[in-house]
């Protein structure tokens, strides 16, 4: 293999280019696309939260369901942010050779991974905005402090995505995304209190999912949708944003040595 | 007007190598504004790799290129504004039309949307595909592939075109069509960098070709005179059971050079006269006469080695 170019990113406006060219690809599909990114966690939410909710008493000082809605918010940001940059990035990146076409434009590949990286992010803040929605909707959101999830869905989504990114730089081939799901992401839903509040698990647990970001997005998201202000603010959004920056930086050096040598 | 006559790419002393092999060795390369240029060689010549190094995309290990004026790979990006780049392997936009790729490539150089519309027609009508402008691109042969890639290459109005095999694996017909608009190009005064293995395509459209072999041009120059500086004059092919035993016993006498390859022996002579009267006497052995040609002169530099 060859080496490595640790430079940090640096990116033009081209970059919008590549993100409007994914925007253009959704743009034909966004209804089916936007229903598939729903129908799921929509499953999951109402499945769980009346069959379970049913059982149980209030969690956390809401209803189970309501509980269970606000998680929903952040694990479908998450899934939807690693679904783009996994496959879909991978699909533009080795099969279709989307960004090796890109490159021979005037585009860096910085340029085509900021793309790829903002376009991820938003596609999955849409499907967070879209159940943030839908559970509003359907009353489970107590405030317009609410409003406030909005940027922290975006950052979520960011932070994943470039998580994501890491693992499509060095994937051979769809397969080795399993990997990251089942060791990363599935874990994760399950840790950092999607489902349950985290302090169920044992302490030693707990401060494995103290470092894991979806931890961070679900202290944001929940209490904000409970007309409550979050604690330790500063703190979860420097650990969001941090992992982000930092994973970014990783994903374009992995990429670089993998496709510019 | 200011007429632009320097050089619109310059390599001097290329080197890259992959994993301690030399891909690149020392490649020195000037293209004269408005010529067609032909880089020849065999798989794994270095090809490739030589023109990834001039667009930027790969670091070379040393050496200096120039690309449209501007220093590569420093400013690679900024120079590759004002080209053209045909790749060896489509790369065509399978989401999009054939009407929404030009769109969409065009927008890659920084080019709104009300410069790019009005252009499309002419592209596709360039292209050979007028009225397809909403075909899918998966419904397109390749030949339409093909020249929709160039097409899409000149959504820039770009100086240089740069082709990577660009008729590899299409069918007589469609070779001829992208031989005719690259010929057109060239009467625009675009200049033109491809790479083939193909003979007759470098020997038609280029007006100069370098034969690459193990990462070096092993030669430069207008295709009549590498043939005329590098090789005899005539060829006589021998075929049959005794050729090679024939050429190995007799044939010298007669040939300044001969090469055996399976049952086939090549006799390269300056006058075939004496070759031929002589051959005249052995029926067993069936001959074909011929002027030498370009892969006659390829072979000769490059070997009749296999290269997987």
């Amino acid at each position: 293999m060859g080496h490595f170019d640790y430079s940090l990113p640096s990116f033009s406006l081209r970059a919008l280019a590549v993100w409007r060219r994914n925007f253009l690809v959704w743009r034909k599909l966004a209804i089916p696309s936007l229903l598939g990114n729903l129908a799921d966690p929509m499953i999951y939410l109402f499945g769980l939260g009346y069959g379970l909710g049913g059982l149980l008493p209030q969690v956390a000082g809401v209803s189970y369901i309501a509980f269970l809605a606000s998680g929903t918010v952040c694990g479908s940001t998450m899934n939807a942010a690693s679904f783009e940059a996994l496959y879909s990035s991978f699909s533009r990146m080795h099969m279709q050779k989307t960004w090796e076409a890109i490159m021979n434009a005037p585009v860096a590949l910085d340029d085509v991974m900021a793309g790829e990286w903002l376009w991820a992010a938003a596609k999955a803040s849409l499907s967070g905005v879209a159940i943030l929605a839908v559970i509003a909707a359907l009353g489970f959101v107590a405030s317009p402090l609410a409003l406030w999830a909005l940027p922290v869905i975006f950052i979520t989504g960011l932070c994943f995505a470039a998580l994501g990114l890491i693992v499509t730089a060095l994937a051979p081939s769809y397969d080795f995304f399993m990997y990251y799901f089942t060791l990363f992401i599935t874990p994760m839903v399950l840790l950092c209190g999607v489902f349950f509040p985290a302090d169920q698990l044992p302490p030693l647990v707990q401060s494995i999912a103290a470092w894991l970001p979806l931890t961070h997005s679900v202290a944001l998201i929940r209490p904000l949708l409970f007309d409550t202000m979050p604690t330790n603010i500063l703190m979860h959004l420097f650990v969001l944003i941090g992992i982000a920056m930092v994973a970014f930086w990783i994903a374009v050096v992995l990429t670089r040595r993998r496709l510019l040598n | 007007m200011i007429v632009n006559l320097t050089s619109p790419l310059i390599v001097t002393e290329l080197q890259k190598s992959y994993q301690g092999k030399r891909v690149v060795d020392g490649l020195n390369l000037e293209l004269v504004r408005g010529e067609c240029f032909g880089l020849l060689g065999p798989n794994g010549a270095g090809k490739t790799t030589t023109l990834r190094c001039c667009l930027g995309l790969t670091a070379p290990d040393s050496g200096d290129i120039t690309l449209a004026g501007l220093p590569v790979p420093q400013r690679a990006r900024e120079a590759r504004a004002s080209i053209g780049v045909v790749p060896q392997f489509d790369n065509l936009d399978p989401d999009f039309t054939v009407a929404e790729n030009l769109l969409v490539y065009g927008r890659y150089f920084g080019m709104s949307d009300a410069d790019i519309r009005p252009k499309i027609a002419g592209l596709l009508e360039f292209a050979g595909l007028a009225g397809k402008e909403n075909a899918n691109i998966r419904t397109l042969s390749g030949g339409m592939k093909r020249r929709l890639t160039l097409g899409r290459a000149l959504v820039n109005d770009p100086d240089l075109l740069i082709l990577d095999e660009p008729t590899t694996g299409l069918d007589p017909q469609a070779r001829h069509l992208i031989w005719e608009r690259l010929k057109r190009l060239l009467s625009q005064g675009k200049t033109i960098l491809l790479t083939t293995h193909f003979m007759d395509e470098a020997e038609r459209l280029c007006q100069r070709l370098g034969i690459m072999d193990a990462g070096r041009l092993m030669t430069i120059g207008p295709p009549r005179d590498l043939i005329r500086d590098n090789i005899e004059a005539q060829v006589v092919e021998v075929y049959g059971e005794g050729a090679p035993d024939w050429a190995t016993a007799e044939a010298t006498a007669f040939a300044q050079r001969i090469e055996v390859s399976g049952e086939t022996a090549f006799c390269y002579v300056k006058d075939a006269t004496a070759l031929l009267q002589h051959l005249g006497g052995r029926p067993a052995l069936r001959t074909l006469h011929r002027p030498a040609n370009l892969e006659d002169v390829f072979l000769k530099l490059t070997g009749r080695d296999l290269r997987d």
